[in-house]
């Protein structure tokens, strides 16, 4: 199994009657809230924690990108990508990932992205996603052609970084006369591109497709959802004539290690609350606008609205493999059990979330890094039933 | 008592549900964002001096989503294409809210079937300054406490919301073709604002004093673009002051019609 250090970067030094006033921190949250001084250190600081996750033997690291909000300060993961490139000679970069549709040129980046790349020398893992509703409120891009706009913007990307240029291209919402990449990605064919979602049968079909078969990636759920969706990858693998391994399989989760089981829930628990109950929270207009997801999934999501937009303590996070916290011992365990019950083969751990003061995180992560990473990277891929009974 | 009766219509490859009724000359009457399909007061006091004429737009209510569905601009023609195969002449074009936007997209293009335009508070044009609110941004709630100027109708409206309306087909359906029309640009068409001047009907634009979806500060602006158009404001009444101040609202268009 590989393991990665993930980011969110929060701006987490925030009065938090701020955002219980507005009742969110996206979209709306007014940005006087934002002191740069603060901001600044909280930058040096996170990226100090990415850098350290090298020396302490993390496999790779992890950005991601969210617009005009507190949750996290990463409008523009590429930036950060970057700042890591020359800081860093060893770890993947994972930029988890991109949205494509906010691009108006998506081609720009593609160029981004093959830069990261060859400043790495073929570092990169390359995430593509649409964005979550919120942004469309931003962007003023059309909720309701979010696929579309996504499909054609990978079509775009993957013909861009493969295709010998200049080409045209005649799409519906991207259109360009000239397609001549300048520089070509390090990776050939192409960056390694994983899918992060939080499920949808339509996006595992999509990663799974034979002629992409790109990581998928399941993001803060339950962990019996992060089951379900790698178990259905795997059956759409098989329906698609060819069988997985669990590197295609990934489980992005916030973590928290600490002396003793009552030490780290006693530790994190104000900090991880206030990540989900506050940072994360956002009304479903939001969440979710007109077409942004199929009637069907809108349908599901509103009928589950009063467990999905509700406050959730830590101890039922825990419970229900939201959140893994415990001594080391235990988080060891707990990672054991599940992967064993579901096969995966990346873990991306958030171990600085929400307010997690530095003490607290750098004290998790060395707990993680030196008590529970070796046992999980060592881990293979799980036996088929058949050779384990044999 | 009711004056519609809810039937179909064909247009090509696109098929509307259409409520139609009444007598006296023909009124296309084009529904606001929350959908139509729904015989309101308002219309029934119509059909006592016309022939209302009431589709759902396409990717509306019971109307189908064509292929081909992707902009104002692409409705506006829609309805041209319509006006002629009904056939009929000297038409009265009322448009309320996204409706009133899509009467002047048609009327930009094309008066020949058109005998008048009444745009009640009609979205589609930005008047810099004037305020506007964000119903995709608002709950089913909020949209009726921001739209209705008497709360008491507010409060009426929101008793009578489905359990779940956020699950609910038609309610899905309305607001992802909204979305699909007024998103991008919030609202409004930028380049329809150079055109209004070839509007050669009469044309009469009413709004409400206290819309809070679209301020009453663009009545004027926007007559003001329309070859002598005429305003009307009506004293307490929001942006659905087509049930809120249905009477009012009718003899407003009887007058301007009457008068043409």
């Amino acid at each position: 199994m590989q393991v990665f250090f993930f980011h969110l970067m929060p701006y987490a030094e925030i009065d938090l009657a701020e955002i219980d006033k507005v009742g969110t921190s996206w979209v709306k949250l007014p940005n006087r809230l934002y002191d740069p001084e603060v901001g600044a250190t909280l930058y040096d600081r996170y990226l100090n924690q990415l850098e350290r996750a090298e020396e302490l033997g993390f496999d790779g690291v992890g950005v991601n990108e969210h617009h005009q909000t507190a949750y996290g300060m990463m409008p523009s993961p590429i930036v950060m990508a970057a700042a890591l490139a020359r800081r860093t000679h060893r770890v993947k970069i994972a930029i988890l990932g991109s949205a494509l549709p906010l691009r108006q040129h998506p081609l720009t980046l593609a160029e981004e992205h093959a830069m990261i790349d060859n400043l790495t020398r073929g570092r990169l893992i390359s995430g593509f996603v649409r964005g979550i509703g919120a942004e469309y409120h931003i962007f003023g891009v059309d909720p309701s052609i979010s696929h579309e706009r996504f499909h054609e913007a990978h079509e775009l990307i993957i013909r861009a970084w493969t295709e010998e240029g200049p080409f045209e291209f005649h799409g519906k919402h991207y259109r360009h006369r000239y397609v001549n990449m300048w520089p070509r990605p390090y990776q050939q064919p192409h960056p390694p591109v994983w899918i992060p979602s939080q499920g949808s049968q339509e996006t595992i079909d999509f990663a799974a497709h034979p002629d992409r078969k790109y990581t998928y990636l399941q993001t803060f759920s339950p962990a019996v959802a992060v089951k379900k969706y790698l178990d259905a990858y795997r059956d759409r693998a098989e329906e698609y004539g060819y069988t997985t391994d669990d590197s295609k399989l990934g489980w992005a989760v916030p973590i928290y290690v600490g002396e003793t089981d009552a030490s780290a829930v006693a530790e994190a628990k104000v900090h991880f609350e206030n990540f989900r109950n506050r940072f994360a929270k956002m009304p479903i207009e939001f969440l979710l606008p007109p077409g942004y997801t199929s009637r069907e999934s809108m349908k599901r999501v509103a009928a589950a609205k009063a467990s999905m937009f509700g406050d959730l303590a830590i101890e039922t996070a825990m419970e229900m493999g939201m959140m893994v916290c415990g001594s080391a011992e235990t988080v060891r365990q707990r990672f054991e059990a599940y992967h064993a019950d579901m096969g995966f083969g990346q873990l991306l751990t958030l171990l600085q979330f929400g307010t997690l003061p530095p003490e607290l995180t750098d004290a998790s992560t060395e707990r993680f890094a030196r008590d529970v990473m070796p046992t999980l990277q060592a881990l293979g891929d799980r036996a088929t039933p058949a050779l384990a009974s044999a | 008592m009711t004056k519609l009766t809810k039937g179909s219509l064909t247009v090509r490859d696109c098929t509307v549900s259409v409520l139609r009724g009444g007598e006296g000359p023909p009124l296309l009457f084009l529904h606001g964002a929350g959908g139509g399909g729904i015989e309101l007061p308002f219309m029934t006091a119509l059909a006592e001096s016309y022939e209302v004429i009431a589709p759902e737009h396409p990717g509306f209510g019971e109307s189908d989503e064509p292929e081909w569905f992707d902009n104002i601009h692409d409705v506006a023609y829609f309805y041209l294409d319509l006006l002629k195969e009904l056939g009929l002449d000297q038409v009265h074009l009322v448009g309320m809210s996204l409706g009133g936007w899509i009467a002047m997209e048609i009327a930009v293009r094309d008066t020949s079937q058109i005998a008048s335009m009444t745009a009640i508070c009609p979205a589609g044009v930005h008047v810099a300054g004037a305020a506007t609110g964000d119903p995709f941004a608002w709950s089913p709630e909020e949209t009726f406490q921001q739209g209705f100027y008497n709360q008491d109708f507010a409060a009426r409206a929101i008793e009578n919301l489905p359990e779940a309306v956020e699950a609910d087909d038609t309610w899905l359906k309305n607001r992802m073709s909204f979305a699909r029309l007024a998103w991008d640009p919030r609202l409004h068409d930028p380049h329809l604002s150079k055109w209004l001047h070839r509007i050669d009907v009469p044309t009469h634009i009413v709004w409400g004093a206290h819309d809070n979806i679209l301020s009453v500060d663009h009545a004027e602006p926007l007559a003001g673009m329309i070859p002598g158009a005429g305003v009307t404001i009506l004293p307490e009444a929001g942006h659905f002051l087509h049930i809120e101040q249905a009477d009012a609202l009718v003899q407003a268009i009887n007058s301007h019609i009457g008068e043409r």
